[in-house]
Parts: C-alpha cells; structure tokens; sequence
C-alpha cells in the first residue's frame, strides 16, 4: 500500500541551478523561487551558504535568501557545509539548513576534501549551534546506490552514516543516489538496512535520473513506506560525473506519477509546468521534463 | 549534490562501474535468479524489441532498405529474443515501411529469433508469408475511435478482418501475436475503462492470438492505472499470455513496466535507443528505451538473455543514421566519452 500524502522536496534553485552549466543572475533566482513558493510546494531548498570559489553559481545566497518571498506554510532550507556558513545563513534570515553527508570515503575526501568521520565533526559543530538556535536541519547522505569513484557501496555503510546523522539530531535524511546508477533492486536493498537503523518517517530519497531510474526507484521506496521525495522543477541540473547526462528527477514526472497513484502532494501540475517553461527560458536550455515535453503543443 | 569535483578523470569509468555490478554486458549470473524469485518477480523476462518497426515508422526521417537491414542484423547479435521486423501495411499509409518485403527478404535469420511482422488483414498476410515471414502480428485498439481514425473502421470490423488473418495463420501453423492499443488512454477519447481493454484482449485471444501485448500508446498511464488494467485483463487471460507495450511520453514507463512485473506479467516490448516519437504530442517521445529496459532488469537480477553493450552499440549506429540523439538514457550516460569497450 502506498502513502496517502507525500511530501514533495523541491531542490531545482540549489541542486538544479548548482549543476546547469549556465549562471543564472540573482533576480531569475528569487523569482523562480517564487513562482515555485505559489505551486503548492511545501519545501524549497533556497541556496546553498559555500564558498563562492567552490560554488560560483551560489555565489549570491545572501541576496537570494534576503530577496525571496518567505510564503507562511513554506520551508527554505539553505545547505550549511560547516559551523561558518551556518551563521551566515541565519544572519541572512534562513529558518532550517541542510547537511550533506556521503556513505563513500573516496566521494568524501574528493569532494570536501576530509573523511567521512571529519566530515561528520563538522557537522556535529553545525548541529549544536543549530540546536541551540531551534534550527531544524535535514541530513543528506550521498552515493547510497553507487560512487563514482568507490563503485559499489555496502548498504550496511549506509545505514551506518544514516544513523549517525539522525542521532546527531537530523530530523529527516534524505538518501541520494547521486550518480543515479540504482535500479528497484539496489533501492530496496539499501531501504531494508537503513529503515533497521532510522524510522521510515524521517526518510526521503532523492534519485537520480541519469540511467532513467528515478521514478521506478521512487516507485519502490513508495511501496517501503517512504513519503517524502526529492525532486527538481525541470529535472534541472546534469550530472557532474557523466557529461551531457541528466541529473535531478524531474518535480513535473513526478507530481504526474503521484498524481495517476491518488496520492495527494497539494501541488498544482500546471503552475509547476509553467515555472519549468520561465526557468528553462532564463537557462536558454530545453526541459528534462517529460511531463513538460508532452504537454507543449508548439 | 554537494560540491561539483574538480576533475572528471578520477571517477572509475562508467564501463567499470557498470561491469563491476553485474548490470551490463554479460547476462545474470544464475545466483542472481534467486534474487529475483525472492522478490516474487519473474525470473525471466522475454524482451520484444519493436524498433525497427513501431520505432522507425515513428521517426522523422525514413531509413534506407540497407540501414533497416543493418540494424535488424545488429539487434539479431545481442540476444534479443523477439525483433519486430515491418509492416505489411499499404506503403500509401506508412511510407516508412514500404520496403517491407526486401527487408523480410534480406535480413539474416537466426536460430532461436523470432521475426514478426505486422498484417493489418488478410491481403497484408499473404504478402507477408510470400516474402517469407513465419510470424504475425494484428492491432486491435481499446478505443473506438481510435480505431476508426486510425484503420477507418470499428473495432468489431477490425476484430473480423484479424479473424480471417488468424484462421489462415492457424491453417499455415503461423503464430499470431494480438496487440490492443489505447489500453491506459487513447487521444481522442481520454479516459478507457480496463473493461473494455479485457474485452477487446478476450476477443484476440480467442481468435488464436498466442500473446496479447497492452500498449499504453500515448504513454499517459501511470502505476496506478496500469494495476487497474492489469487487474482487469488478467481475469479473463492467463498472466503467461500478456505482454506490456509501454510508450515513455511522460515519463513514466519504467514505473509502469516495473508495477506490471511485480503483478508477474513476463513480456516486455521496448525499442532501442527509444526509437519513435509519439505522432500524438509533437516532440514528445514515445517508445520506452529497450537499454533503459534491460538495465533495470539487470539491477533487479532479472535474466533477459540479452547484452546490454550490444543493444547499446546497435542503438548508436541507428541513431548515427537517422541523425538524432539516443532517447536512451543508459546510452547517454554511458557514451560521454567515445565508445563503449
């Protein structure tokens, strides 16, 4: 049986936008986020608070996160690699930040340049300020499905830094497949683990959808149980490790699915559509959506 | 997620990640059956690879007699057990296919293949036997008036000209598989009712149809409708005898196709490299892509027979001819940097 309501995770303006290969200047940045803050959407994930010599394309997270509509009713949570740029989040107004984790060591030392134990320090700094501060904070963990520097990954390793992170006090880990390499079978496999180490209604699971996956995927964790999805409006955002491949699952896919399935999400398809259509528009870029695809009669 | 690398060198291939977990090249070792039986899905599933027709009538461009050989030749290597071949339609109506008997003609036939084409009535049959086809196809429709834009006449009138087509077959000991189109939604009439998709399945296979093959045509089903339909068709035919034909417009036939194995349905139709766009939304895409496919029934440890390298490898000389990019999206991944060893 499937979850009645799923919560739907909108990731497009920093998972999307980080990894499109054209900047987009700070005003198309507040107004896709408000266009997408008026579909229905319950979280949107903002920007992300990393040095700009890393992330140039997030290089204006303060002007983004002060700019925007904060709509009542709606989350902004905004990335926080560390204890720095988490005070520069809430000094810029935001009300809940993510961590990102990994469940590869290779991944982690190549991608933030420490091991995952480090890394986790780091994040234990950034949880007790938050504590302190009320500041809700989402766990993601990457390469739960494959690395693409390790290959295979043992979904007891999974379940290992899911755990840590949720004691640590993350009230939600969303379980990436970053290089969107799983299929049903890998999906169920890690779900099985972790849901013996994190209850089922603090997880998500944000796929991929470079091999076509995604939604099968999603379809599995559905049937586990999971009810919340990540997704990005367009499918924005390539992957880094494969060019010229998809990245993100498409929000506008996966509302239609949801929808076929009854499963309420409060999100209105068309207004979702048509912030797709501004986006790519301001992106010069074609949508990765199917959904949008078919519904263009040009 | 997170920070972008700094340098694409360092990942391990996409061959050696892929290799490394058993989801491409060598078809499923045996202990990965077990797997798959665990979870109360098929062990085997037999693919139906329709690229060369429903997917080459659907493209733009038309292909040349010796480029549809090719490719048919190519798909005869990779293990695939079923390959759609042509059309015995008139060439005034699917010009794309007006070669049809010097493709039946030229194409190598390999032991252990099937090569069925399709024969709209009993004319389109003959033609088809007389250029040496020994298995045939009929496509009814769920819907009306799809039926009546499509093929100008009823489905009932339809259903009469595919007796006459199985009667003759049955009489040449011809094997004749029942397609039913508009089995999740049709383009003119919206919404089809899973009664009705059973009922048109129950007449073909009566006839003697051997497989009824339930083609979602415009792609707009979902899991959801697709259990429904499924539910439906399967009181009145065995699972054995059902085939899902599922086109990827929105996005969703491999949702689709999963949710119609887990119900234990083990035929699949797809098309390499995605071939076939859909006639009824422009630009959008139609046929799900038998790499995609094949990759997901790998990770599930589900044995095809077939190597997924191969099918790939076909797919990038298909598309090199037509001029066009994969709709695969296994072979976008996996073709970023030149060939596939």
């Amino acid at each position: 049986a499937f979850p009645k309501r799923v919560k739907v995770v909108e990731v497009g303006p920093r998972d999307g936008l980080q990894n499109e290969k054209n900047v987009v200047p700070t005003p198309v940045k507040i107004n896709l986020i408000n266009m997408l803050s008026e579909t229905g959407l319950q979280v949107i994930e903002a920007t992300s608070f990393v040095s700009p010599k890393w992330v140039p394309q997030m290089a204006d997270h303060t002007e983004v996160m002060q700019g925007i509509n904060k709509l009542p009713g709606i989350s902004y949570p905004v990335l926080t690699p560390n204890l720095k740029g988490f005070q520069a989040a809430v000094a810029a107004g935001a009300k809940e930040v993510s961590i990102f984790g990994a469940a590869s060591e290779l991944f982690t030392k190549k991608n933030i340049n420490c091991s995952i134990e480090e890394s986790l320090e780091r994040f234990d700094e950034v949880m007790t300020a938050a504590r302190a501060a009320s500041i809700p904070v989402r766990g993601y963990v990457s390469c739960v499905l494959g690395c693409p520097y390790e290959g295979k990954i043992s979904a007891a390793k999974v379940a290992e830094v899911s755990k840590k992170m949720y004691s640590m006090g993350c009230y939600e880990i969303s379980l990436g497949d970053t290089i969107g390499i799983g299929t049903p079978g890998s999906m169920k496999e890690m779900l099985t683990a972790v849901m013996k180490e994190v209850p089922v209604g603090a997880l998500a699971v944000h796929c991929h959808d470079t091999y076509g996956q995604a939604l099968a995927n999603i379809l599995v964790a559905l049937q586990m149980g999971v009810s919340v999805v990540d997704a990005s409006v367009a499918g924005l955002g390539g992957c880094p490790y494969a060019q010229g491949a998809s990245g993100n699952v498409a929000t506008e896919d996966l509302v239609y699915m949801l929808n076929g399935l009854g499963i309420h999400t409060g999100v209105d398809l068309q207004k979702l559509m048509d912030t797709g259509t501004f986006i790519c528009n301001a992106l010069n870029r074609r949508t990765n959506s199917k959904v949008s695809q078919a519904s263009c009669r040009l | 997620m997170g920070t972008v690398p700094s340098a694409l060198k360092h990942c391990l291939s996409y061959q050696h990640l892929l290799k490394e977990q058993l989801w491409i090249g060598e078809p499923a070792a045996p202990h990965a059956g077990q797997e798959s039986q665990a979870s109360g899905l098929p062990e085997y599933i037999k693919i139906v690879e329709v690229g060369p027709r429903d997917g080459l009538q659907n493209e733009k461009v038309i292909v040349p007699t010796d480029i549809k050989i090719e490719l048919i030749n190519r798909l005869s290597k990779t293990g695939l057990p079923a390959i759609e071949v042509t059309s015995f339609v008139s060439s005034k109506w699917v010009p794309q296919m007006a070669d049809h008997k010097e493709v039946m003609r030229g194409i190598e036939r390999h032991p252990g293949v099937q090569y069925p084409v399709l024969t709209p009535n009993l004319q389109g049959f003959h033609s088809a036997i007389a250029a040496g086809a020994t298995e045939v196809s009929v496509f009814g429709a769920a819907s009306e008036s799809f039926s009546k834009m499509n093929i100008n006449c009823s489905i009932e009138e339809s259903i009469e000209k595919f007796e006459e087509v199985a009667k003759s077959a049955r009489n040449m000991n011809i094997p004749v598989r029942g397609y039913v189109s508009c089995a999740l939604g049709c383009p003119y009439e919206g919404n089809i009712i899973p009664a009705k998709v059973a009922e048109v399945s129950k007449r073909l296979y009566s006839m003697g149809c051997y497989e009824i093959s339930l083609g979602d045509t415009i792609g707009v089903g979902t899991p959801g409708s697709m259990k429904r339909m499924l539910e439906a068709v399967m009181k009145e035919i065995p699972l054995s005898a059902l085939a899902v034909h599922c086109h990827d417009t929105y996005g969703q036939a491999l949702a689709n196709i999963l949710t119609a194995i887990q119900m234990g349905v083990a035929v699949v139709d797809s098309s390499v490299a995605g071939l076939g766009g859909c006639p009824y939304a422009k630009g959008a895409t139609g046929n799900v892509a038998t790499e995609d496919v094949i990759y997901m029934l790998n990770g599930l440890g589900i044995n095809t027979g077939v190597n997924l390298c191969a099918v790939m490898e076909a797919g990038n000389f298909i598309c090199a001819a037509l001029n066009k990019k994969t709709s695969s999206k296994v072979a976008q991944a996996s073709f970023n940097n030149g060939t596939i060893n």
